[in-house]
């Protein structure tokens, strides 16, 4: 079988549809002169919620990761690895209801029929014990991977309560980076953006402009976040930032209203807002092409 | 004739200390000062009201655990400790309406702990 995803047929395989956006410098336009290892995609799921209760939101929320779970599972093809880009949990103040929830969702995430899951917290995993419960569960708050050529680094931006990087892991990220060639392929998983995307609403990292300044130099630099459950594409400089949908419930889009709450379900076209994306990867061109895909409502 | 001098000396420098405390006293009498008490997930004022141009000075504290107090149009943020005043100081240089809010994750509701400051000519 051939594993190689001729990208015009990409939707066709996902068996989704979607929206497409295409992220990088130089385009698909040596697409044919590519090899299988030059290419792979993963898929982004983004601020699950498990815990969340809330009817007028998403009636739903007992079933949408296991949904999610399912469509990411039903796609012709399987992706290299899943990521979750923070928020897997609904927070609560007591510590053994935050673990019970932090492992029924391992339980129902361990249904995703791929090699590799990789995990980062968000703001309601970490915040309110500095990520304790979560690392019991998932590890590591920042750590780095590499995949067929490309430089994942995963940021931890919420355990610290007050949205900041911190200036121990930014001394990390700087070490890190120096080992990298200036135009290596690097993408950087985090769950707020790193920029000032909408301060009024909290949407940004304190520290955030150190880290970009780190990133900088280098030519190929994608990031990869969450937190505004919504789609958003964003420039700093070279650096794209893609914001993910939510799995569970769509907030507005920035400052287009007075307060920053969630959109109210809407019946007649259930789960709208609401989703993942693939991210399908070439390499050599450090070129992302993304695909927003909807949550099956059945 | 040094006695004298020293004598006058210390006058011109009480006289200096004594206007300087005026002074300090006369800006401060024309501050705003608004005092805001921070728990989860309110602030005792939602909604605050201030003239453009007239300096002003939040005295903030927490009731139960630390909040951050954000107002980014104006640069203007701090951490929020139980039991401790904190004060911010700042003139505001425009009209409209202002986002404040938490800036410290402080739980399920988090999201909620904001208000709205006005600024009018």
């Amino acid at each position: 079988m051939d594993n190689k995803i001729d990208r015009r047929q990409f939707l066709k395989l996902s068996g989704l549809g979607g929206v497409v956006f295409a992220s990088g410098l130089s385009g698909w336009a040596n697409a044919a002169k590519k090899s299988e290892q030059d290419e792979f995609y993963f898929v982004q799921l983004s601020d699950t919620h498990w815990g969340f209760n809330g009817p007028k939101v998403n009636p739903d929320a007992a079933n949408t990761l296991k949904k999610a779970v399912a469509a990411v599972n039903a796609l012709e093809q399987a992706p290299d690895f899943v990521v979750f880009t923070g928020d897997l949990t609904h927070t609560t103040d007591d510590p053994k209801l935050r673990r019970a929830r932090m492992a029924e969702f391992r339980d129902i995430v361990s249904a995703l029929k791929v090699k590799e899951v990789r995990f980062m917290p968000g703001e309601h995993d970490a915040a309110l014990d500095r990520g304790e419960a979560y690392q019991e569960f998932f590890g590591k708050l920042n750590y780095t991977f590499d995949h067929k050529g490309v430089h994942f680094i995963v940021l931890d931006n919420v355990s610290d309560p007050g949205a900041s990087l911190g200036e121990a892991q930014l001394a990390w990220l700087k070490q890190d980076l120096k080992q990298m060639r200036r135009d290596a392929p690097i993408v950087v998983l985090t769950h707020r953006p790193l920029f000032d995307l909408y301060p009024q609403w909290d949407w940004a990292t304190r520290d955030g402009a150190a880290a970009i300044k780190l990133l900088m130099p280098y030519k190929n630099v994608t990031v990869f976040y969450g937190h505004i459950h919504q789609e958003h594409h964003h420039q700093t400089g070279h650096i794209a930032h893609h914001a993910a949908q939510s799995l569970i419930f769509p907030l507005p889009a920035p400052g287009s209203v007075p307060k920053r709450a969630p959109l109210p379900w809407d019946a007649e076209q259930p789960y709208k807002g609401i989703g993942f994306r693939s991210v399908e990867a070439d390499v050599k061109d450090a070129y992302y092409k993304i695909a927003e895909l909807p949550v099956p409502k059945g | 004739m040094r006695h004298g001098s020293l004598r006058c000396s210390l006058n011109v420098a009480v006289m200096a200390c004594f206007l300087a405390i005026t002074a300090s006293q006369a800006m401060a009498d024309d501050e705003t000062v608004i005092h805001i008490t921070a728990k989860k997930f309110e602030y005792s004022l939602r909604t605050l009201t201030l003239k453009k141009g007239v300096p002003v000075v939040i005295e903030v504290t927490a009731l139960d655990r630390v909040h951050g107090f954000n107002l980014p149009d104006f640069g203007v943020r701090t951490d929020v400790l139980p039991g401790k005043v904190t004060r911010i100081r700042f003139t505001p240089d425009k009209t409209g309406e202002f986002v404040f809010f938490c800036d410290v994750f402080c739980g399920d509701g988090h999201e909620q702990m904001s208000g709205v400051l006005t600024v009018k000519d």
